[in-house]
């Protein structure tokens, strides 16, 4: 109880020290004189988060774009960790895994999630069966990993199998498998785990989107004659467009961020690494910090198509308004 | 879209009756067709994804030679039930026990401050980003907006220096190790580009007339921020508050760098993860463990929905 007691207090005085610094934010944006009033409260809003970026995160990359650059006693090496990548076939295969990821989740899950959100919207009951989907999102990815590590669970075929993947197969006359060790195929298995969370997600806000829909569209389009699909692909994906660009980009990102469902499951071992957990292991387990960095640039490098669009998208959106 | 009730056609009279002609008995049955096959998918992936927590839940109540023996589905047969995982899981025995307890309380002390941390400072650069006047704004919002694609794993080492030597003077620790602070402003810093652009894209939706009518009034930004853009945003933090929510209580890296690992500060996710790579065979813990592990998210997601879903319908995450 003492240990609890000292744990809330920790919390009470970490929640009144960031409330006197916005206070003292507002108070200071407020008395700020007349002129050039404007320019102190742009920056007084502002400020905390973009100082919080540059010292978090926007050094701290740059920071770690050197390092790409340099071997594990920190000596300039050149392009040397670029070339081991596309070189060695150790680093070429959590290249290739990491495009699978990333080619399925994102499509995956959003489909998925979308289909759902259709077949359920207005059905009776919706709300329970959207709480079904979208709870593996409530789920950590180490949750996640213990219940498909349970799925997938092998015991040898003499034995009662008490993983259900395996136990189906059982049922079906096939020998047990050992479906996280044998490549290539443990990647997809493993991939399967981040469709089930993100889903859930996709789901959710493109059910919104589809909610928000004005009902007169929706109520023209049935009065022309269009069917289920005409409607589909005519009123409601192209309604809901923004919220799925959204969707699909946010899975992306996450994604290609994600190592704790390989790192936890097979840590990268058997065929299954991705870039984000090569990174981890080289920089904070092979002591390759260079390696590390340069895994980390090349995920940057592969999502920064997806950003340049996303960014001229909302340009564009800029412009109509 | 197909699953637009029929029941619902009486509600617009005349639509059915209407001079172009009714619906053809063939259409009908499409329709109805269509419906049922679409509420059959949905029934399928429903199944699909519960199953698996499903089967964990059951197991995690099953005695310990029950789970190793055989398989969930056998307690159709066999009604063998028990608390003793939970207890044992959640005691605080002794450092071989996984005294879930503890970190429990650890990971909401991690979560909540950090949720509300990047909650606040990003919808106050949202607000700013949205309707305020400066040279250079989309240009620096793209690149807020870019920085989401920065792998985590490119800022750990240098932040975690700069905590533990750049912000130490003396003896004073701007933020100490072994406290939650470290937690609390690296996850407010990673969550900040995401919250600043679905925010962003909530709160310039909001009519600018409402903010203009404000300003001729004499408000300044604070005002307007806290008087009008908080409470119409309301669905949108709150939507983004559970998400976020969530994703800080899913955290195992960042907690892996900064927590220490020991049951002062670190939460449960490092906790299960520790027994998982440790004793991973164990499953009367690991079930135990996992379910005691997602009784908040659940419950806030639960407890929180309808809210959730209204804000939502109100346009909150809107692309």
């Amino acid at each position: 109880m003492e240990d609890i007691a000292e744990k809330g207090l920790q919390v009470v005085v970490g929640l009144a020290v960031f409330a006197a610094i916005i206070g003292l934010i507002m108070l200071v944006v407020d008395r700020a004189p007349k002129t050039g009033r404007e320019k102190v409260q742009i920056a007084g809003f502002l400020a905390p988060a973009l100082v919080l970026l540059a010292v978090g995160l926007v050094f701290p990359a740059l920071q770690t774009s050197y390092l790409s650059l340099t071997d594990r006693n920190g000596d300039f090496v050149g392009l040397d960790n670029f070339v081991w990548m596309f070189t060695q076939p150790e680093a070429l295969v959590t290249l290739r895994n990491t495009v699978i990821w990333v080619v399925l989740v994102p499509l995956l899950a959003s489909s998925i999630g979308l289909a759902y959100a259709v077949f359920i919207d207005r059905a009776r009951g919706e709300k329970a069966l959207k709480a079904l989907v979208f709870m593996p999102m409530a789920i950590s990815f180490v949750g996640a990993g213990v219940i498909w590590r349970f799925v997938y669970a092998y015991k040898g075929p003499e034995q009662d199998q008490i993983g259900l993947l395996n136990q189906i197969l059982v049922w079906f006359g096939q020998e047990p498998k050992q479906f996280l060790l044998d490549a290539p195929e443990n990647t997809l298995f493993l991939i399967a785990v981040m469709i089930w969370i993100q889903t859930g997600f996709a789901m959710v806000v493109l059910s919104a989107a589809i909610k928000g829909i004005p009902t007169e569209i929706v109520e023209a389009a049935r009065l022309d004659g269009a069917g289920a699909w005409q409607q589909f692909t005519n009123v409601t994906i192209p309604t809901i467009r923004g919220s799925l660009i959204v969707v699909v980009t946010t899975i992306t990102i996450g994604t290609l961020k994600v190592f704790d469902i390989v790192r936890t499951m097979t840590a990268g071992q058997y065929e299954t690494s991705v870039v984000a957990n090569e990174m981890y292991t080289q920089a904070f387990r092979a002591g390759e910090p260079g390696r590390g960095a340069a895994l980390a640039l090349i995920l940057f490098l592969m999502v920064l198509p997806v950003v340049v669009y996303n960014a001229r998208l909302l340009r564009k959106q800029k412009e109509i308004r | 879209m197909s699953t637009v009730p029929l029941d619902k056609e009486p509600l617009l009279p005349g639509v059915d009756g209407a001079p172009q002609g009714r619906p053809t008995m063939q259409k009908r049955v499409r329709q109805r067709l269509t419906s049922r096959t679409a509420t059959a998918a949905a029934v399928i992936i429903a199944v699909i994804w519960t199953i698996p927590t499903f089967g964990l839940l059951v197991s995690s109540f099953r005695p310990e030679d029950n789970i190793k023996g055989n398989g969930w589905w056998n307690v159709l047969t066999d009604r063998q039930f028990t608390l003793e995982n939970y207890a044992d899981v959640l005691s605080p025995g002794g450092s071989q026990s996984p005294n879930l307890l503890s970190y429990f309380v650890n990971s909401l002390a991690i979560v909540i401050p950090g949720t509300i941390f990047t909650l606040v400072l990003g919808s106050m650069a949202a607000y700013m980003f949205a309707w305020g006047r400066f040279r250079g704004k989309d240009g620096l919002f793209i690149f807020v907006f870019a920085l989401q694609i920065v792998p985590l794993q490119m800022a750990l080492i240098p932040l975690l220096q700069l905590f533990t030597q750049v912000l130490k003077f003396g003896d004073f620790q701007l933020l100490p190790s072994g406290t939650y602070a470290q937690l609390w402003v690296a996850h407010t810093i990673f969550g900040l580009p995401l919250a600043i652009f679905l925010l962003h894209n909530f709160i310039a939706e909001i009519p600018g007339e409402v903010i203009e009518a404000a300003r001729v009034d004499g408000a300044g930004h604070s005002t307007i921020f806290w008087r009008i853009i908080v409470p119409l945003a309301t669905p949108a933090l709150a939507s983004f508050g559970i998400f976020q929510f969530l994703w800080l209580w899913n955290d195992l890296l960042v907690a892996l760098v900064f927590s220490g690992g020991g049951a002062d500060v670190a939460p449960i996710t490092q906790r299960l993860a520790e027994i998982q790579g440790s004793r991973g065979g164990e499953w009367q813990r690991l079930t135990a463990g996992a379910f005691v592990s997602i009784i908040v998210p659940l419950a806030v997601f639960f407890g929180l929905q309808r809210y959730f879903v209204r804000g939502l319908l109100a346009g909150g995450l809107k692309g």
